[in-house]
Order: structure tokens, then C-alpha cells, then sequence
């Protein structure tokens, strides 16, 4: 039973990951002790099967004539009530196990999803989306196929291997020496090849993950790939890695395999000791030879599963570097969580104070230094600069993707870190630079920031956003379903129902990304009626690049290098020539 | 089951010689307990040691012989499993690169991703499993059939007939589970689908505090999955107990058969006890069967999906010369034609396009202006052969692009579409995305980019590594690079797809002259909004709605094309207010 015994592991970690894998399990009682109940009945009509036949057979073997056939009747009916009630043990045993094995993955499935939501953004921009995936589609999956099968047989092995240990044990206790010889071999055997290979199946999945990561990015970028006909050198570097997690694969199994032919050679060792031992012990008369051939029997009985397990043993070994990979996942470092007494905001006025904040993405280089900006309540920000200035830094901190490093940024005076995440996030209505719909209605995309709106108020925001024309024009308007990437949409459009979203959403503070950069002008015109609308009696942050967009505003924030160069209305900005007026005469060049 | 046969099929010798060393190695497995029964039955009684100390040795040799026949089967068949699935994953992601865009859209991103790693996971699993244990069960029933015949043939009869009812189990496990698993993987499409949008729209959903409602979207994904996993599950559990039920039915029978026999003197009851025995091995054997069909099925939906998507018809393929001397007529093969880029009368249905006619000269530029959705992009897709025309043709340096190679094709376009990629990179990759671009071509493209500053600014300069999608860079450094990129190739067209939207205006100015003054001899074509991206343009195309409405120079379209004027006046009021 070594093989499948925690404690046998080494790695320091791999005991952890067979721990949490068994608590995962654990929590289906009932359906694992309605299995071993099963597996147990299961086991005892089994056994009961030949011996009604035997019966049967005896009466038959009374001979030509004199068979008794009410008697062999009787028996067959036995027999085949027997059969029936073992068929209908049998496929619940599976239904359970199977309903187990996948509602352990379910839920493993929605943990690594949960978990997803509660990472820090900055996680994938370093982690490849194709291997977070790869751990849902790949890694659970391995598991998954583990626990159903691997676990109802370990179940009903037990069962079987404790019954002829007990019996092995009634009949010769001098004969059961000999197995407790090789018995520990197969132990010690396995934990030496568990710790050698466990490694290998780790590595295994982790190339599976690298390989998936890689196919995710590149089936992304396809039309890219295609348009510089670069086709080949991607294939070509797909094939590297490509063999590298082939190699992974063979490499583990290559040493896995051999466990499973070990534990059966050691076990017809075992076989052969207990036949030689027996007969000696026969030729000194120290036991019939009825005993021996039994004894046998219940030491091939005993062997039987312990072999099957063996066998099993590289599917248990990549079922857990599987699990690892997922364990490991739901480890990652969180965001933050809310301090503790972290307020819920509930009246927000919407005035901002930026005091002393610095920032930097990586420890040693701060992209923000000393930054000080006080916005009043309704009050119209504008932030220019040349890309790459710290534009969208600004924006992450104020959202609290990224806490700042130093200084406090404050909400109607509270520091936001002392504020509910959620709160503080619901607090603003964002059009990112990235546009992001999903697979859907359009209904449904642009009610996303309000489930609970009405078909009325989404057509409304549609029509302010400008997009109702090309809704109506779809077939199923409203519910045309949209692909996932929107490919069935331009990106101008796309920007639209962003903003469409973002004019359901009712809240204090706006911000808009370069939001208008992707629509044509003659949108753009329509669409700034809308937005100023929707800009009224709010706190509003816009990062663009058409200083007419930005004319308007009260303070207009130049940023070159994560410093604020300039600050002022348009006009004291314009009057003062500098950046700002230089910026503002390029346009008609 | 083709797919699987097809990548196993070279390694056929291998596969061969695996099955034969597992036979080998079932033979001295079967040999032990034989040796066993012999020594015990027979040396042990006579009390003969030598005999007994033989034995003993014979059954170790056995042993040893299983144990390494076992071995190297089993990492032969690993080997064979690794050799096709690694094939089998290759031409599936090269097939996929090769993708035209209408079986990309029609099979989905997802799906392609899923069937790439879910799916060929799958299979592979079988071909390693079916060599391992595709052999023992089959060569024990073979065995157990033959012995159990040649014992009593009444009793065989009753074997015969099981035969029908285990056929007909196999092929319902073959109907059935094929579409079963299917039905599971097009679930996990889906959770894939709904995982790779979460985290591409992270930043929005955590802005909008959506992540409650996301983890309930997902969880309808998983409880899909999973229902859909149990349903196929419990039907393919099914046919294990059925078969065990019948073939037991089959059992009492033999018994009742057997007592009949034995009452009337034909036979002896020891031929049902044998008969018995051996029928319960072949119960087992049957069941390993079995079992090789259940995951078989499983291994097959997967592997229709893959050979779905690699048996995709290559309808971009280059055209055979058309024999049509209409369409031939003007086309000069040696691809000196006047103009580089020509649009006769071109219409695509499904992009809701329609006679489109242009022309560009080489060396010349054009500008394509309209409304968002205006079929723009569609241009730019069926100039480089994305998709293929419905009606009319589209010419490159006087080619039709059917008639041309794609690579040939595509390797003239320098391009940034709307929504293009970085690659997790170096930049000195990313711009010259594979094409092993000399640093000094890449340093000008990069300087012309107005990028070029920004990289060496880097301590690593060229050698800096975008992020996955260029998260370390911001959008409007993204852009750049991807204009290095296009400029970087010496290509015969630059095509620019609203690649300024994330610039300010001095730096899209800035490129531009670059773009107008450095790249003389070459076709530049820009897809805008801005009219002041597209003013300085040889020609300028308005679009609306998918028709050309004007064409001409900035001058001329103001004269004559409304929709122009509006612009312009909007963009310059803009300007001026």
C-alpha cells in the first residue's frame, strides 16, 4: 500500500499537495462512505458468487440421472439475483466516484477562477494567460481523471489486500515472514522512485504549461503572424518547445514506468519465496500442503491490486505535480486585502487630493515623485504629456490597481487605502484605452457596470453613446451576440459601447482613457454633447490627446517624466508658451 | 480513430515490437503461477528439493523476464506516445498559424486553444494507455476463448451467443461516447473562453467592482462543464455492469446448461468447473476491453476536433492561373504594372462590401477615411488576403492575389492593424519579428517610429523585454514599436490602420513626415479617423457604409465630397474653438 501513502513522499511540499488534494476530497463524507460501503458489499458478493456456484456445482456433480434440479434452480436464481445486485453495486460505486471526481474539480475550477479575480493586475502582465488557462484546462483535468478512477480503485484494494493479509495471516504466520520481506522492498522502493521522479512529473507540467502559454499568445497574435508571413519562424520555435515538453513527458514516464513492472517483479519474488518457503516448511512437516495452495492464493489475491496500483502510479504522481501547479496558483500573493475598519463610502462628493505620492513599478525607479494635485468637487482634469510619461500611472493609483510607495492619495479627505476596495472602485466610472467586451449581447456588454438596468436605459445610453444606429442595423439588435475579442466589431465601435457602458454607470468621479482617440471626428463631435452630460457634476480625470477635448477644463496637468511640467487653465497655460502652447501649435502643422 | 492511426502509423516497427515484447512479457506472467501450481502440486508431495529449488529458479527467471520485457515496452510505447502527440500538437499549431480568417472565426480562438491542449492531452493519455494495456486483455481472452472451446462445445455455444450482446455493447460505447465527450469538450471551450476574457478585461472588471457577477458567469461555465462531464460519465459507466451482468447471465447458464448435459450423461461435472473458471477470465478480459473503448471514446471526440480543425479546406490556397483570358488581360506577369495596388469592382458580402474600385501608383500614397465601421479595415483584410473576394479581384503589383503566393503576398506588406500584438520579446524582436532584420535597419525604423529615443533610454536597449502584450509599455509606446515594425522590412506597401490613436499629435505628425519623406518608392497606405492623418495623402478614399463615396485629393474631395467637407470642418472647428 506504500505507493499511495503520504507519508512516504520526500519532497518537502509534495506531502502538502497529497494533503490538500485528500482535504478537497474529504469533503464529500457521505459519498466516500456510501463508496466504501459499496466497495465493501461489492467485494462480499464477489466472493459469494463462485462459492453459490460451487454449491450449485455439487449438486450437479451428483451425475448422470440424478441431478437435483430444483436445487440447481434455486442456486441459479441465487446466482442471478447476486449478479444483479453486484451490477447495480458496481455502477453506483462509479456514479458516486465520478460525481466526486468531478465536483472535486469543479470546485478546484471555481477556486483558481476566484483566485484569478483577487490577484493584483500586475500578475498578468508577467504571467502568460495560456498557462493560467492551462491550469483549468489542463492541469485540473489530469486531476480530475485521477480521483475518479485512481480513488475507487485504491478503495476497493484496500478492501481486498486487508481481507487476504488477514487471511494470509490465519493461515501460516510463518509464511507471512516472507512477504513481510519483500513487502517493505516495495515500500522503500517507491519512496526511492517517488522522490526521483517527482521532479521529472513536475517539470512535465510545467513545460505543458510553457507550451500552453506560448500557443495562447501566438493563436492570439495569428493575423499578425500571418501578415509578415512569419508563419514559419513561429512554428519553428513552437517546435522547440514543443519537444522540450515531449521530452518532459517521456522523461518522467520514461522513469515512472518502471515502478509499475518493479512492485510486480518484487511481488512474484515474493511469489516464489512463499512457494519455496512453503514447500520447506512442508518437507518438515510443519504444514499440508492444503495450507501452502491456499496461502498462495490469497498472497496472488493480496499482490493483484498492489500491482494494479503500481501500475497506476504514474497517473497518481502526474495527478499530483497537476494538483501542485493548481495549489501553487492559489497561493500567489493577493491584492491587498481592505485594512482593517476600512469605511464604506456611501455619500461620495468626489473630491480628490493627490499629497506628496511617488510610485515606481519596480522598487528602484520611481516613475512618480512628489506629486501634490488637489481636484474640488466637479471640478474637470485634464492630463497630457507625451506617452510613456506616467499618464495611465496616475490612473492606476487612483483605482488602486497599484498602492502608492509613498505620500497618500485622498477621497473627500479619507486616504483610499483606508477606504473598501470595492467602494472606492464603484466610486468611479472608467473608459479605458483598452477596450474589453465579452462574448454576449450587446444588451448584456453594455449593461455589464448595471445588471439591473432596464432594455429602456440601455438603449438610452446607446443612443447618447452614439451606437444605437449600428445596433439597429444589426439583425437581432440589442441581441446580437458578439464574439469574444469583438473581432465582428471595429474598434471605433467597440469604443462606443464602452463609453455606452460607461454612461449607465452612475457615479462621482469619471475617467476617461484616450477614450475618444478611436472614433472618427463626426463621432467624437456628438459624442463630447453626451459626455458632457454625463461630465456634469462630476469629478472628471481625461487622458487625451485632442487638446480640444481638454480646452474646456479647469486644470489641465502637464506631465513629462512622472513630474507635473505645467498646471493651469488653458489659458494661463497658453500665455505662458511653454510645453502646453508648443504641444498645442503642433496640431496645425 | 483516423488521426490516431495516421500518427501512429510511422512508428508502426516500434509499436510492433512493443506489442510483441508485452505478449512475451503476459506469457512469462502467466508462466508463474503455472510453475507454481506444478511445484506445489507435484515436486512438494514428492518431497523432491531439487525439483523444488529448479522451480523456484525458473519462476525468478520469469520474474526477471517480465520485469524487463515490461519495462522496455513501456517506455516504448511512451516513446511512440511522445513521438506522434508531438507531431500531432505541430501540425495542429501550424495549421492553425495557417488559418484562413473565416475558419479562425468559425472554429474560435478559444476552441483552437482548448483543442490544442485539452484535446491533444487527451489523446495522447490513450496512445500511451492503449499500448500499455491494449495488449494483455485482448491476448487473455483470445487464450481464454480458444481453451474455453476446446472443452465443450455445447458450452461454447453458449459463448457464442454473449458475442451479439458485447458487440452491441462496444458499438453503443462507440455511438454514444464519441458525441458525449464531445459535448464535455465544447464546455471547456467555453470555460476557456470565459477565463481568457477575465483576464483580458481585468482592469475593467475590477473598476467596475464586477468581479461577484464574473465568478457567478463563470461558475455557469463550470456547472456546465461539469454536468455535461457527469452525464458522460454515467453513461459510459453504464456499459461496464451491463456487459459484467450479462456475461454472468451468461454464467448460470453455462451452470443450467451444464447440469442438463451432466444429468444426461454427456458430460463431467469437472468441465463446468473448468469451464466456469475460464469463463470468469474471459469476464475479466472483457471488462479490460472495456475499458480500452471507454477512454477510446473519450480520445476519439478529442481527436475529431483536431482532425476537424487540420482537415479545414485550404480555401486561400494559390489559384491555378485562371484560364479566363478576361481576367487575364490585364494582368502583366512580370508584375510590371503601372500601379501596386488595384480594387476592380471588388464586393464581399459577409464584410458588407461592395464595388469597391481603386488604383495606387507605385511609389504613391492613399488615404482611406470614414466613419467608424465603414469597411475600412475590410480593404486593408482583403488587400493582403485574409479573406477572398466574392466578386471583382484585387491586384498587387499587377497580380491577382489568388494567383499569388501568400507568403509572396504578404512578405510586400509592411502593416499595423487596429488591434495588433507585441510579443512577449525583446524589442529588437518584436520589430523585427523573425525576419532577422540587421540592428541598423531596426535603430532606423525605430528612429523613424520616434521610438528610438525611448529604447535607448533603456538599460538594456533593444534587448529590453515587453511584457506579455506590452503591459510594460504604454499604448502609445506599443504603437511605435509596432510602427518600427512595419517600416523596419524594406516593404513595397506600408499599411497603417489607425496606428496613431493612442499618439499625441505632434508625434503622429512627426512620423508621418518621416513616413512622406524616408520611404519614397514605396506605397503607403493610411487608414484613419483624424482627416489631418490622411490630408497629405496623392489620393484619399471616403468610405460609407461599405462603398467608396468620394475619391480624389484633400482639394478636390473638399470641393466634392460632403461628407469630406464635414470632417474637415468638424476637425478644424475643432481646432479653432
Amino acid at each position: 500500500m506504500a505507493p499511495i501513502s503520504s507519508k512516504t513522499d520526500k519532497p518537502k511540499d509534495t506531502g502538502g499537495a497529497m494533503r490538500h488534494l485528500i482535504s478537497y476530497i474529504f469533503e464529500y463524507k457521505i459519498s466516500l462512505i456510501s463508496a466504501v460501503i459499496l466497495a465493501v458489499f461489492g467485494n462480499i458478493l464477489a466472493l459469494a458468487g463462485p462459492a453459490v456456484s460451487g454449491k450449485a456445482i455439487d449438486v450437479i456433480g451428483l451425475g448422470g440421472g440424478r441431478v437435483d434440479f430444483d436445487k440447481v434452480f434455486f442456486y441459479v436464481a441465487i446466482l442471478v439475483c447476486i449478479y444483479i445486485v453486484a451490477g447495480i453495486m458496481t455502477y453506483s460505486l462509479s456514479v458516486i466516484m465520478i460525481r466526486l471526481g468531478r465536483n472535486v474539480s469543479r470546485k478546484m475550477r471555481q477556486e483558481v477562477f476566484d483566485k484569478l479575480t483577487k490577484l493584483p493586475v500586475g500578475y498578468f502582465d508577467t504571467h502568460q494567460t495560456g498557462d493560467i488557462i492551462s491550469r483549468v484546462s489542463y492541469d485540473i483535468d489530469v486531476v480530475n481523471t485521477s480521483v475518479s478512477a485512481d480513488i475507487t480503485q485504491v478503495i476497493t484494494s484496500i478492501i481486498t489486500v486487508a481481507g487476504s493479509f488477514g487471511m494470509m495471516l490465519f493461515i501460516s504466520r510463518k509464511l507471512v515472514l516472507v512477504v513481510l520481506v519483500t513487502l517493505p522492498a516495495s515500500i522503500i522502493y517507491t519512496r526511492y522512485m517517488t522522490g526521483k521522479t517527482r521532479p521529472l512529473f513536475r517539470r512535465r507540467s510545467k513545460k505543458y504549461g510553457e507550451l500552453n502559454g506560448y500557443t495562447e499568445e501566438m493563436f492570439s497574435g495569428q493575423k499578425t503572424v500571418q501578415a509578415y508571413a512569419k508563419e514559419e519562424n513561429i512554428i519553428s520555435k513552437f517546435d522547440i518547445i514543443n519537444t522540450s515538453a515531449a521530452d518532459a513527458y517521456y522523461e518522467a514516464d520514461y522513469y515512472g514506468a518502471i515502478i509499475g513492472p518493479s512492485v510486480g517483479f518484487i511481488n512474484n519474488i515474493s511469489l516464489a519465496l512463499v512457494a519455496i518457503a512453503g514447500s520447506v516448511l512442508y518437507l518438515n512437516n510443519m504444514t499440508g500442503i492444503g495450507q501452502i495452495s491456499s496461502f498462495i492464493l490469497y498472497s496472488r489475491k493480496f499482490s493483484g491490486p498492489v500491482n494494479e496500483i503500481a501500475n497506476m502510479y504514474n497517473e497518481i504522481l502526474s495527478a499530483l505535480a497537476a494538483a501542485e501547479r493548481v495549489f501553487n496558483f492559489l497561493d500567489e500573493e493577493e491584492e491587498v486585502t481592505d485594512r482593517q475598519g476600512a469605511v464604506e463610502l456611501k455619500e461620495v462628493k468626489g473630491e480628490i487630493d493627490f499629497k506628496n505620492v511617488c510610485f515606481g513599478y519596480n522598487k528602484t525607479k520611481n516613475i512618480i515623485e512628489d506629486f501634490n494635485l488637489k481636484v474640488s468637487p466637479g471640478q474637470v482634469v485634464a492630463i497630457v504629456g507625451p506617452t510613456g510619461a506616467g499618464k495611465t500611472t496616475l490612473i492606476n493609483l487612483l483605482m488602486r490597481f497599484y498602492d502608492v510607495c509613498g505620500g497618500q492619495i485622498l477621497l473627500d479627505g479619507i486616504d483610499i487605502r483606508d477606504i473598501k476596495r470595492d467602494d472606492l472602485r464603484k466610486s468611479f466610472t472608467m473608459v479605458l484605452q483598452d477596450t474589453w467586451l465579452f462574448g454576449g449581447t450587446i444588451a448584456e456588454n453594455i449593461a455589464y457596470g448595471k445588471p439591473d438596468a432596464s432594455r429602456e436605459d440601455i438603449e438610452r445610453a446607446a443612443k447618447s453613446a452614439r451606437i444605437s444606429f449600428y445596433v439597429n442595423n444589426m439583425r437581432d439588435k440589442y441581441d446580437t451576440v458578439i464574439t469574444e475579442d469583438a473581432g465582428n466589431l471595429s474598434k471605433g465601435q467597440k469604443q462606443l459601447m464602452t463609453i455606452a457602458r460607461a454612461m449607465l454607470v452612475d457615479s462621482k468621479i469619471l475617467i476617461l482613457d484616450e477614450a475618444t482617440s478611436n472614433v472618427d471626428t463626426h463621432t467624437e463631435k456628438q459624442i463630447q454633447k453626451a459626455m458632457l452630460e454625463l461630465m456634469k457634476d462630476k469629478t472628471c480625470f481625461i487622458i487625451a490627446h485632442r487638446l480640444s477635448t481638454i480646452e474646456n477644463a479647469d486644470i489641465i496637468l502637464v506631465i513629462k517624466d512622472g513630474k507635473v511640467a505645467e498646471q493651469g487653465s488653458h489659458r494661463e497655460l497658453m500665455e505662458k508658451k511653454g510645453e502646453y502652447h508648443n504641444m498645442y501649435m503642433a496640431q496645425y502643422n | 480513430m483516423k488521426l490516431m492511426l495516421k500518427y501512429m502509423s510511422p512508428y508502426r516497427l516500434r509499436i510492433a515490437v512493443t506489442i510483441l515484447f508485452k505478449f512475451a512479457a503476459v506469457i512469462f506472467e502467466l508462466l508463474i503461477p503455472y510453475i507454481l501450481e506444478t511445484m506445489i502440486d507435484v515436486a512438494a508431495p514428492a518431497k523432491d528439493v531439487k525439483r523444488i529449488c529448479i522451480y523456484g529458479v525458473i519462476m525468478v527467471l520469469c520474474a526477471v523476464a517480465a520485469f524487463l520485457l515490461n519495462i522496455t515496452a513501456n517506455r516504448m510505447a511512451t516513446k511512440t506516445a511522445r513521438d506522434s502527440i508531438k507531431e500531432v500538437r505541430g501540425d495542429l499549431f501550424s495549421k492553425t498559424m495557417y488559418l484562413c480568417g473565416d475558419d479562425f472565426d468559425d472554429v474560435t480562438l478559444p476552441s483552437l486553444i482548448s483543442r490544442m491542449t485539452s484535446d491533444s492531452y487527451n489523446v495522447q493519455s490513450f496512445l500511451g494507455m492503449i499500448q500499455r494495456m491494449g495488449v494483455r486483455a485482448p491476448i487473455i481472452l483470445a487464450g481464454g476463448i480458444a481453451v474455453a472451446c476446446s472443452m465443450d462445445m455445447g458450452l461454447t455455444l453458449i459463448l457464442v451467443c454473449m458475442v451479439p450482446v458485447l458487440f452491441s455493447v462496444i458499438i453503443f460505447i462507440s455511438k454514444k461516447g464519441i458525441p458525449l465527450f464531445r459535448r464535455v469538450q465544447e464546455k471547456v471551450d467555453n470555460v476557456v473562453r470565459v477565463m481568457r476574457e477575465n483576464i483580458s478585461g481585468i482592469r475593467v472588471i475590477k473598476a467596475l467592482s464586477m468581479t461577484e457577477y464574473e465568478k457567478e458567469r463563470f461558475g455557469r461555465a463550470n456547472d456546465m462543464l461539469t454536468d455535461e462531464d457527469i452525464h458522460a460519465g454515467e453513461v459510459m459507466a453504464l456499459p461496464n455492469p451491463v456487459m459484467n451482468l450479462f456475461l454472468n447471465l451468461g454464467l448460470t447458464c453455462v451452470i443450467l446448461v451444464g447440469a442438463y448435459r451432466v444429468n444426461a450423461g454427456v458430460m463431467k461435472t469437472g468441465v463446468i468447473l473448468a469451464f466456469l473458471t475460464y469463463f470468469n477470465i474471459i469476464i475479466m478480459a472483457v471488462m479490460g476491453v472495456n475499458r480500452i473503448f471507454i477512454s477510446y471514446s473519450k480520445a476519439g471526440a478529442s481527436a475529431d476536433r483536431i482532425q476537424e480543425v487540420l482537415e479545414c479546406s485550404e480555401s486561400l490556397k494559390q489559384k491555378e492561373i485562371n484560364s479566363d483570358g478576361a481576367l487575364k488581360a490585364n494582368t502583366n506577369k512580370s508584375g510590371k504594372s503601372d500601379y501596386m495596388i488595384e480594387f476592380d469592382d471588388v464586393s464581399i458580402k459577409k464584410m458588407g462590401l461592395s464595388g469597391v474600385s481603386f488604383k495606387v501608383r507605385r511609389g504613391g500614397t492613399l488615404g482611406i477615411i470614414g466613419a467608424t465601421g465603414c469597411g475600412k479595415t475590410t480593404v486593408l483584410n482583403l488587400m493582403m488576403r485574409f479573406y477572398d473576394v466574392d466578386a471583382g479581384r484585387v491586384l498587387i503589383d499587377g497580380n491577382d492575389v489568388r494567383e499569388m503566393g501568400l507568403k509572396d503576398l504578404r512578405s510586400r506588406f509592411g502593416v499595423v492593424f487596429q488591434n495588433d500584438m507585441i510579443f512577449n520579446d525583446t524589442i529588437y524582436e518584436n520589430i523585427s519579428f523573425g525576419r532577422d532584420l540587421d540592428i541598423n535597419d531596426v535603430r532606423r525604423a525605430a528612429a523613424d517610429a520616434n521610438i528610438a529615443g525611448f529604447i535607448e533610454g533603456l538599460e538594456e536597449k533593444y534587448n529590453y523585454t515587453a511584457a506579455i502584450k506590452g503591459m510594460n509599455l504604454s499604448g502609445g509606446q506599443r504603437q511605435r514599436i509596432l510602427i518600427a515594425r512595419a517600416l523596419a522590412g524594406k516593404p513595397d506597401i506600408i499599411v497603417l490602420d489607425d496606428a496613431s490613436s493612442a499618439l499625441d499629435y505632434r508625434t503622429d505628425a512627426g512620423i508621418r513626415a518621416k513616413l512622406l519623406d524616408g520611404y519614397t518608392g514605396i506605397v503607403k497606405v493610411v487608414i484613419a479617423q483624424r482627416v489631418s492623418s490622411v490630408m497629405n495623402m496623392d489620393n484619399i478614399i471616403v468610405m460609407d457604409e461599405g462603398k467608396i463615396i468620394g475619391s480624389g485629393t484633400h482639394d478636390k474631395l473638399l470641393a466634392e465630397c460632403g461628407l469630406y467637407r464635414g470632417l474637415f470642418r468638424l476637425q478644424m472647428g475643432e481646432v479653432q474653438g
